[in-house]
Formats: structure tokens, C-alpha cells, sequence
């Protein structure tokens, strides 16, 4: 009998299986991936139709910035205007959907634990991430460096040809900004406790990019940025029962302009 | 911070010295350089018209007027006097020095065909919207802007309060005939325009009117 040479480890990549830790209740033969997002840190996927992603905030004050782009044509991308005058809303939670320019759902929130998440789009950026936090830089801090959610997010759409001209106003999940009668803004601490999770699904094929920098008015004076855990799991396009096609008749008709993109 | 209240402000600036002057119908785009120093005047000439607008750095049209940014600096939703208008790149593009509207929207966006589908019904495709005129307007002009540029705008005259338990209202307008926005530039900037021409909800109260330009040194 010819020796195996090479054989195949039990465990050939190393990938942890981080969701069985924030998101036990995922069924397992449906979770494709999960990752640990270390607070400040940001990352990209492309993902088709179908998919879900759970959002777990791993420690209190997490903040996780989201922006969506078709992966099919990419001028077509998440509208922040467009999704909160088509649901009258400016806060989102389980029920609303992330409209593109195009009048298209992206996304939709099918569960959530929070009731509010922020949708105004604030993104701190590096001038004001040194006011608030002072510099730390690579050659000081290592991993340990600070960088802005608009730097990493600028990071991750250059990576699909995506420039500073295309980033888009982000959703701000796990934070809470409320608006006075005056038009001020009021940011909510402690919005999202531990644990606290939410799921998005996928309604068509996107490019989504993350970053969990602090919220641009998190009060806090320490950099504390929270991490977030994300587990992709198999879930299906909307059905015809869906919760969200039924939140509204703008989200039914947000959702239907996507299921066109899917004929055959 | 600025306060975001209501502030009105009327010009010290007569129309007869103005170097410039553009009556825009309804329904119509419009793309103007205005260079730094220059004095915009936005006048909603029959009142309660929507005039969405967006900016760019003139040398640079990468950068662009950010709503974000803008709210952001100012730590409030409302436009009025002393509102300084932000780009992506945080940089003062103009600041609103005189106003006698008092309140300008910066979370409503421009409406689009797409998006009407969404709002109102599938059938209202077909309708003239913002977007198709910016488009039209860009593809014509042949400035380097693309459908990447129609970034969230401004609504000049729009009212659209956002309520303490996180909705949004799309209250009458505060504007009326006559009432007008007027803008210092802060770099050279492009200023492109649609004359909103919406018919599907009370933000022009169903009747698109025309808005004028003015120009002054």
C-alpha cells in the first residue's frame, strides 16, 4: 500500500468556529462562516442572495458601520435618504430593509434584540478621531493603533475598485442617536448590551464592508471600541410570508423590485 | 456647535448689483460654477418648492457635499444662517449667511424614478424625477460626473423633522413666496440643481413652481 505522503490534516485551515460562542442558537448545518471583529477593526465580504448575517455586539458600547453595494453593478449601492423617507423612519430595528439609489431592498432586518439602531450615517473620521483620542500609530501601538471607521471602510471598498467618491453614509448598528425638536443630536449610551444581536438578510448579491470604529459622538473619553462577532448563515430570499414584505407596503414593493433581479 | 433652531437672516444684498441671475422652472436641472468668495442666492419664488441641491469642489469632484459630515460638524439635522455646508473630505464648501426660510432639509434625498416605485407604486415609474434630471444634466454637461456623484443633497425649503421617537415627519413647508437661502462659497465649487419636479406628496404642495439663481461677487 502506497504511504500518504501528505496527509490531509483533520484541520487543515485554521478556522475557528467563533459562532457556536455569540450565536449558539444558529442551527449548524446552516452557519457557513463566523468571525470575531476586534473592536476598531474592519473587514469586507461579497455574499449572494440568501445569505444572513448575524450581528452580535461582543461587549457593550460595540459599534459596527455597514455599508452595501450591489455586487452585480456596483453604482447601484445602499441610499440612506431613500430608505428613511420610504419608511418614515429614522431609527431601524426588525421589519425595516436597506433600500439602494435603485429602489431595490438590500437588505433586510428579519430579527433583532436592540429596537433601535442608527441610521443618520455619522462616521468618525481621522481628524477627529486624534481630537478625541490622540495618535496612535503602527510604530508605537502595533495592532494596537487606532483608525478611523472612514478610513477602514475606505479600506475595504478600495479593495473592489470602490473610491472615497462612492462611500456611501454607513448604517450604524448597536448605536442609538435620538434628534431633538430642535434638530440636535443626543447619542443614547449603553444602547446595546452585551450579547445583543441582530440578523440581515442578504435580498440580493452584495459587497458589504464593516468597520467597528466608534460612533463619531460615542461620549466616551477612552478609545474603547467594542468587538463584534458576525456568523453568515444560510437562510433563503425573503418568502412570500416574510415579516419584513409585510412591515410595509414601500418594503413589499422594495423587496419585489429585488426579487426582479432574480427571474430565472 | 451651532445651535440648529430657526435663525432668520435677511441680506444686506441688492438683486440690481448681482452679477449673475437664472430663473429656473420647475422640473428642471441646472449645473453652475460659483468661485470662492462669491455669494449664492437660492429665492423660492412662489413658495414651498423643493430645490435639492448638490455641491462639488470645482477642481475635484471626488469631493462632494456631505450630508454626514455637515450634521456631524453642527451636531444637529437643520440648515439655516451660520450652517456651514461640509464636504466628504471635511472641508467648509459654503456657509449659509443669510436665510429667510429658517429650515432646509438634509435627510430627505433627491426622489428618483426607482424610489418612487418604492413610495407610492410600481406604476409611478414612468413620473419626471430628480434624479433622471441630474443625470440628464451630467451626461449633457460631460464634467467628469457620474450617477456615483448624486450624493444625498440638500432640500432648500424642505421640512422634514425627525421625531424623538426616531421617525420621520414630512411636516408643511416653513417656506413661502419670495423667501430665500443665501450662500458664501468657501472653495470654488459647482452647484448642480433639480428644480423638484415631485407630484406624489405635499413637498411642492402638488404644484412645482420655479426658483431663481443669483450671483454676486
Amino acid at each position: 500500500m502506497q504511504k500518504d505522503t501528505n496527509p490531509a490534516s483533520p484541520n487543515p485551515v485554521d478556522v475557528i468556529e467563533h459562532w457556536r460562542d455569540f450565536a449558539p442558537d444558529l442551527a449548524a448545518d446552516k452557519v457557513l462562516f463566523s468571525e470575531r471583529v476586534p473592536g476598531g477593526c474592519h473587514w469586507s465580504w461579497r455574499l449572494p442572495r440568501g445569505v444572513a448575517l448575524r450581528l452580535t455586539a461582543l461587549e457593550e458600547g460595540a459599534n459596527l458601520s455597514v455599508v452595501l453595494y450591489s455586487a452585480l453593478e456596483k453604482l447601484e449601492r445602499y441610499n440612506m435618504p431613500d430608505s428613511l423617507k420610504a419608511q418614515h423612519t429614522a431609527h431601524y430595528t426588525r421589519g425595516h430593509v436597506l433600500m439602494s439609489d435603485m429602489g431595490r431592498s438590500m437588505a433586510s432586518i428579519i430579527s433583532d434584540t436592540v429596537g433601535w439602531h442608527d441610521p443618520l450615517g455619522l462616521l468618525l473620521d481621522a481628524g477627529r478621531l486624534e481630537e478625541k483620542y490622540g495618535q496612535h500609530n503602527y510604530q508605537q501601538f502595533r495592532n494596537g493603533m487606532y483608525r478611523s471607521g472612514r478610513d477602514g471602510l475606505l479600506i475595504e471598498i478600495g479593495k473592489y475598485g470602490l473610491t472615497r467618491r462612492d462611500l456611501v453614509a454607513p448604517v450604524n448598528f448597536f448605536s442609538k442617536v435620538a434628534v431633538d425638536e430642535e434638530g440636535r443630536f443626543h447619542f443614547a449610551p449603553g444602547n446595546a448590551p452585551a450579547g445583543s444581536h441582530v440578523d440581515l438578510r442578504l435580498d440580493m448579491d452584495v459587497i458589504v464592508a464593516v468597520s467597528a470604529a466608534p460612533h463619531a459622538l460615542d461620549p466616551r473619553v477612552a478609545y474603547a471600541p467594542g468587538a463584534v462577532g458576525i456568523a453568515a448563515w444560510r437562510c433563503g430570499p425573503a418568502p412570500a410570508d416574510d415579516y419584513c414584505r409585510a412591515f410595509r407596503p414601500e418594503n413589499a414593493r422594495a423587496l419585489h423590485n429585488s426579487d426582479m433581479l432574480y427571474l430565472v | 456647535m451651532n445651535a440648529t433652531a430657526i435663525r432668520i437672516q435677511e441680506s444686506p444684498l441688492d438683486p440690481a448689483a448681482s452679477v449673475y441671475s437664472h430663473d429656473l422652472p420647475s422640473g428642471e436641472p441646472w449645473l453652475h460654477e460659483v468661485r470662492k468668495g462669491q455669494t449664492l442666492r437660492i429665492v423660492d419664488l412662489e413658495g414651498n418648492q423643493a430645490a435639492d441641491v448638490i455641491f462639488f469642489n470645482r477642481h475635484d469632484t471626488d469631493e462632494h457635499y456631505s450630508a454626514t459630515q455637515t450634521i456631524l460638524r453642527q451636531g444637529g439635522i437643520y440648515l439655516t444662517t451660520g450652517s456651514v455646508l461640509y464636504s466628504n473630505e471635511d472641508r467648509p464648501l459654503l456657509t449659509i449667511v443669510a436665510d429667510t426660510c429658517g429650515r432646509h432639509d438634509t435627510l430627505g434625498g433627491a426622489c428618483a424614478a426607482e424610489s418612487n416605485t418604492v413610495r407610492y407604486a410600481l406604476q409611478k415609474k414612468f413620473m419626471h424625477s430628480c434624479r433622471d434630471n441630474y443625470l440628464q444634466c451630467i451626461q449633457a454637461a460631460d464634467v467628469g460626473l457620474g450617477k456615483a456623484d448624486l450624493v444625498p443633497n440638500v432640500n432648500f425649503f424642505m421640512n422634514v423633522p425627525v421625531t424623538a421617537d426616531g421617525h420621520l415627519k414630512f411636516d408643511d413647508g416653513v417656506s413661502g413666496p419670495g423667501k430665500y437661502v443665501e450662500l458664501r462659497a468657501e472653495m470654488d465649487i459647482w452647484v448642480l440643481v433639480s428644480n423638484c419636479p415631485q407630484l406624489n406628496n405635499p413637498c411642492n404642495a402638488y404644484n412645482p413652481t420655479p426658483v431663481r439663481f443669483l450671483i454676486w461677487d
